[in-house]
């Protein structure tokens, strides 16, 4: 019989996803269902799927799932959190969910320093609605609610979650990646699982920011949007850590 | 147990504590702060969770996650703060998640005062939240029924999967009154083997969720949720009838203002007037039956509440037409004075004897 060399991560259900070619959403699924199940952590995790794209996040991650209110994920992992200490609670957010109608749940829950891990999907825009401007927009980028380009006079520049929820004592572990090519790929996987070891070893809150891609609303091909994001996110998100206590190093 | 002299607001934690609530999400809001004070202090020493949330919204998806995650919990707020718990309510509505709710109503609308109010009866029985869904609303007259109905709440809602709102006013959780914990009759309570727990060995994953992007699904999803709230609705009246033997009115009160309109029933005897009270103890389900039975046995109704006229809408569905159905109310935190209901009353049996 031929070796098994690849398969799919038991922490992924068998089932198609729902998202636009080019859209790396199935790329950082799978990543955290890979550190899930190499964690062996997926008969105790609890995820909080949010709402946008990633909605029907608790069809494809193969552990117990609830499913939040818009932005308030958070909130809800840090209910569940405090009744299951023992367990590893993630919520996988969007930056329309976790960056403009949930940015209170957010920063609380990290000022808290709730022991769980937020995987937080940048690409600066609001997809599932169909295109409109994201508090993460860039200057000058186009949605269907900024039609000319956002204009930082009108509608201010960009937040910078990671940045900012650096400031703060409660969390253990921030940094920013993306996944646009093989070895951001890795590198990606890496800082997630640091973040759940960390959360694990109860050291404080985790997130990981990673730059997604949206070629349906950016309106250009999946190659192009790889690249449009290395050209004009990265600059303005630069990949790196910024917060990592003194026990996670 | 003995009866101890216990203040309403502190009382209600005592009673969630005694049924086995361990956790606690709330954000402090006159007239009701006692009660998560009560909880901060007195939760750790039972072994459960006191968390003050970052809001209203935050602490009632804080209920959701962790009733979700198959604890006994609950929050606390008043009127302006519950209306910011409302999404939050139907989504629990919609997953079926157990918790319990209390709302120490304040006058309104908008930030209002915080003196008593029954303003937000309309809120609490028809509603509140986006989408069809119905919960036990319990309000009591007592402190002694305020514990009994804590302690109770915390069961209908295991027993249906569904929030509970308990509601009163400033008037009920400031007072003392002597109190003795007991326990409710024994209801059968479905084991909680949907929580969100880990799958551990169970094979399967557990989902909580209130989204189903298929029409048809939805609708199937609004049908069993129904044929729920149609078993709550049979099973989970509870109201008061005094004084009702053929008097020449009944008056309709719930909460604070029923015990105002028995004292004035005792004003009404001693001028010779006979008045009873229907007084309803869950507003949903709402104890129509009662009012149309009793439509027979007097010459009309008096709604009395703390508001513009909300619960009396009910009634008038409960009295179908027989008889006519009056309105007293004072509002925005303004207590009804017995001399000006007995007033009331005579104006209307004036024109009715």
């Amino acid at each position: 019989m031929a070796e098994m060399v690849f398969q799919r991560t038991k922490g992924l259900q068998d089932r198609p996803f729902h998202y636009c070619p080019g859209c790396t959403h199935g790329i950082i699924h799978r990543l955290v269902a890979e550190v899930l199940e190499e964690l062996d952590v997926l008969d105790k995790a609890i995820g909080v799927a949010p709402v946008g794209c990633s909605v029907f996040a608790y069809d494809y991650f193969n552990c117990d799932m609830q499913e939040a209110a818009h932005g308030r994920a958070p909130a809800v992992a840090t209910g569940i959190k405090r009744v299951h200490p023992d367990k590893v609670v993630f919520s996988y957010q969007g930056d329309g969910d976790l960056a403009s109608i949930g940015t209170a749940e957010i920063v609380h829950a990290a000022m808290r320093g709730e022991k769980i891990t937020t995987i937080f999907v940048n690409n600066a825009i609001y997809g599932m609605t169909g295109g409109q401007m994201a508090p993460t927009t860039l200057v000058g980028q186009k949605a269907t609610t900024s039609p000319f380009g956002r204009d930082k006079d009108h509608a201010g520049s960009p937040i910078r979650m990671s940045e900012m929820l650096a400031t703060l004592d409660g969390p253990a572990y921030i940094e920013r990646v993306t996944v646009t090519t093989p070895a951001h790929v890795r590198k990606a996987k890496k800082a997630i699982k640091k973040a759940f070891q960390a959360q694990i070893e109860r050291k404080g809150f985790t997130m990981i920011e990673v730059l997604s891609t949206c070629p349906t609303n950016w309106g250009l091909t999946p190659v192009e949007a790889l690249r449009w994001l290395e050209e004009n996110m990265i600059p303005y998100y630069p990949l790196g850590v910024y917060k990592t206590s003194e026990e996670v190093k | 147990m003995a009866k101890v002299l216990m203040k309403g607001n502190e009382a209600i934690g005592a009673a969630a504590i005694k049924a086995g609530c361990k956790f606690f999400f709330g954000y402090p809001i006159t007239p009701q702060s006692e009660l998560p004070e009560y909880m901060a202090r007195e939760m750790p020493k039972a072994g459960a969770t006191f968390l003050q949330a970052e809001s209203e919204v935050a602490a009632i998806n804080m209920v959701y996650g962790a009733a979700g995650a198959g604890a006994r919990v609950m929050t606390s707020s008043s009127s302006p703060g519950i209306s910011l718990k409302q999404e939050g309510i139907s989504y629990i509505a919609g997953s079926e998640l157990p918790c319990l709710i209390v709302n120490i109503i304040r006058g309104g609308p908008g930030l209002g005062g915080i003196q008593p109010a029954q303003s937000d009866y309309f809120q609490a029985t028809k509603g509140g939240g986006h989408g069809d869904y119905k919960m036990v609303v319990l309000a009591p007259a007592s402190v002694q029924e305020l514990t009994d109905l804590m302690m109770e709440g915390f069961d209908i809602a295991d027993q249906y999967r569904n929030p509970v709102m308990i509601i009163g006013d400033g008037m009920l959780g400031q007072m003392m009154e002597p109190v003795e914990l007991r326990e409710p009759q024994k209801r059968n309570l479905p084991p909680k083997d949907w929580a969100t727990t880990g799958t551990g060995g169970r094979g399967h994953t557990n989902v909580i969720n209130s989204l189903f992007i298929d029409p048809a699904e939805c609708e199937k999803h609004n049908l069993r949720l129904k044929a729920k709230f149609d078993e709550m609705e049979k099973n989970e009246k509870k109201y008061e009838i005094f004084n009702c033997d053929n008097p020449d009115l009944i008056a309709v009160a719930y909460g604070t203002t029923a015990r105002i309109v028995k004292t004035v029933i005792d004003k009404c005897k001693e001028e010779g007037i006979n008045v009873g009270l229907i007084r309803p103890i869950s507003l949903w389900p709402f104890p129509y039956e009662v009012f149309e039975e009793y439509a027979d046995k007097t010459k009309a109704f008096l709604s009395v509440e703390m508001s513009l006229g909300q619960m009396v809408e009910d009634v008038k569905l409960g009295v179908n037409g027989k008889k006519p159905v009056h309105f007293y109310g004072r509002t925005g935190g303004m207590v009804p004075v017995p001399d000006d209901i007995v007033a009331e009353i005579k104006k209307i049996l004036g024109g009715a004897k």
